[in-house]
């Protein structure tokens, strides 16, 4: 490293002390997400019949390489289904905790019900907290835990922290995230 | 009231004094480096505690002091408590000899806590006890990373302040003192030092950066090698004593390089012809010499990578003090033979021989090759892994 190298350098720091930060001011200014960022899991429903896709077939749990999903699986009542199948998900939680988003619970789905999406604003105090129920995941819920019961308290609406220009993919049926 | 108490009480005020301004100024660096740091790396920085960020370094204050003191079961628990109190001690004592102005030019007294005749002498063994500070932090942790730790800082430390004790000799023999305020009074007459010692004022500023543990140099927080070397074992308001001194200390080095090379309190003499009267505003001249330093010690961290231990070693030892000691024999041949052609002929030397040392830095650095680069830079062969 010669002088004139670190002269060079210094240069360049130098240039840049007068350049525009490109910081975006997180919660004030939404985050631009691509629509392929893979975030929070969201449980899809049919479009037409509104049915929940999930059939309980635990086929996600099996594969999770982190054991962060539990399914128990219930019969479905022939007069009121929940889905359009034999059996429905009675309870379907993930321990966001444990997650690592790796996608594999998305593979394995059979139906498409579990895909991940694009949410990540999941900060919250409490272990138990972090495990999601169905009424976290189900595609009509807005915002994370921490966000409703913000809302829940402050009487505002949830505001989501980003945006995703090109909108969420096609298997995120039903899902709006701000553009 | 009898004379020597109200020079005492004098003295006391001036010192908290000293101390209030060291450490706001610490206390704001720290937002400032921030800052500059982010800008330059095109970020915004802290900027959420109050307007701008300007709360950040109160909010950082109370949450050292209220965190949780960790300390280890086998720590010597008096040095390991002393040992930041050393350090920053050493730190702001320092820079309690620095002239702010010409003597009796603070409401009839002087503007410095102390000045000593030997200044600098006493100013290099104060900056040296801080080793001290971050060694027996090491050594009282009772664990084995920090100790190494503090024995490779104090290492570092006491090589660069050879290098800086070395750098200074030849504008001490200029001058012909050692006190701070004869010196900036000579540079008032005679010009900046920094025209007649540039290649002492390269290795003094080198040697500061190394002394204050500041990037390049940066090697005593190390870590991808040390997990944070001397203070691995300090949390709280203990970790942040040390961080203090390192400021308080980079701080100090600015007002030393500003004073010894820069004219210190005086303003620039050309400008004296410009504008009249522009050199009698001494403490805002210091000050805004220090913020010149300061800056240039972010702005070096924004740009350089850390040295590798065995480079900064080498660097010291084999460059930095011979070079010294040959700027020191440059510097005692010009008194003994040239002083009647002009000082001009010393500033020549002296640029000269910096020149000299960029335009063969990397056949220089050759020379202190160890083998095995040697053999690197010859291109061998790596020896492929089994086989032929």
């Amino acid at each position: 490293m010669g002088v004139l190298d670190i002269a060079k350098g210094m240069g360049v720091t130098l240039g840049k002390l007068f350049q525009k930060p490109v910081t975006v001011s997180y919660p004030e200014q939404r985050a631009t997400l691509q629509p392929r960022f893979r975030g929070r899991h969201v449980l899809t429903r049919h479009p037409g019949t509104g049915l929940e896709k999930c059939i309980g077939c635990s086929l996600c749990a099996a594969v999770c390489p982190a054991y962060a999903i539990y399914v128990e699986a219930a019969e479905n009542d022939p007069l009121n289904p929940t889905s359009p199948g034999e059996r429905y998900a009675k309870v379907y939680e993930i321990n966001m905790l444990r997650c690592i988003f790796c996608g594999l619970c998305e593979e394995a789905c059979p139906t498409g019900a579990v895909v991940l999406g694009n949410e990540f604003e999941m900060a919250d105090y409490r272990y138990r907290d972090f495990v999601y129920g169905k009424e976290d995941m189900l595609v009509s819920v807005e915002g994370s835990l921490p966000q409703r019961r913000e809302a829940a308290r402050t009487g505002k609406p949830v505001r989501l922290g980003f945006q995703v220009p090109q909108g969420p993919r096609p298997e995120l049926e039903g899902v709006e995230y701000p553009r | 009231m009898p004379d020597w108490l109200a020079q005492l009480l004098i003295t006391l005020l001036k010192a908290v004094l000293v101390a209030f301004a060291l450490l706001t100024t610490f206390a704001y660096m720290t937002l400032i480096e921030r800052r500059l740091l982010a800008r330059m790396q095109i970020r915004v920085g802290p900027n959420r505690v109050g307007p701008g960020g300007l709360l950040q370094p109160l909010a950082d204050a109370i949450k050292s002091i209220f965190k949780e003191d960790l300390s280890v079961t086998l720590a010597d628990k008096l040095v390991y408590t002393l040992a930041p109190i050393v350090a920053i001690g050493m730190a702001l004592t320092a820079f309690g000899g620095i002239p702010a102005g010409p003597p009796r030019s603070l409401f009839g007294t002087d503007p410095w806590v102390y000045q000593l005749d030997a200044g600098i002498l006493a100013l290099l063994a104060l900056t040296s006890m801080g080793v001290y500070g971050i060694f027996l932090g090491g050594w009282a942790s009772g664990s084995k990373y920090p100790i190494l730790g503090g024995l490779r800082s104090s290492a570092q430390m006491i090589s660069y302040e050879l290098g800086m004790g070395l750098s200074v000799l030849g504008l001490l023999m200029l001058v012909g003192s050692t006190s701070f305020v004869r010196l900036v009074e000579w540079q008032a007459a005679n010009g900046w030092l920094i025209l007649f010692q540039v290649l002492g004022f390269a290795l003094f500023l080198v040697s500061s950066f190394a002394e204050t543990n500041r990037t390049p140099f940066d090697l005593p927080e190390a870590e991808q090698e040390l997990v944070a070397g001397y203070l691995t074992e300090y949390s709280a308001i203990k970790w942040a004593l040390f961080q203090m001194a390192e400021y308080v200390n980079m701080i100090t080095a600015s007002a030393i390089m500003a004073t010894l090379f820069f004219g210190g309190y005086r303003g620039p003499v050309f400008l004296d012809g410009l504008i009249p009267g522009i050199s009698g505003w001494p403490i805002i001249w210091l000050v805004v010499k220090i913020a010149f330093f300061l800056f240039l010690f972010i702005w070096v961290r924004a740009t350089l990578p850390r040295l590798r231990y065995d480079q900064l070693m080498r660097f010291g030892w084999k460059l930095v003090l011979p070079v010294a000691l040959a700027n020191t024999l440059m510097t005692a041949a010009f008194l003994a033979f040239g002083r009647g052609v002009g000082l001009w002929l010393l500033a020549l030397l002296s640029l000269a021989g910096l020149l000299l040392l960029f335009a063969l830095s990397d056949r220089v650095r050759a020379l202190w090759n160890t083998p095995t680069q040697r053999r690197e830079a010859e291109g061998a062969r790596v020896r492929p892994l089994g086989g032929d």
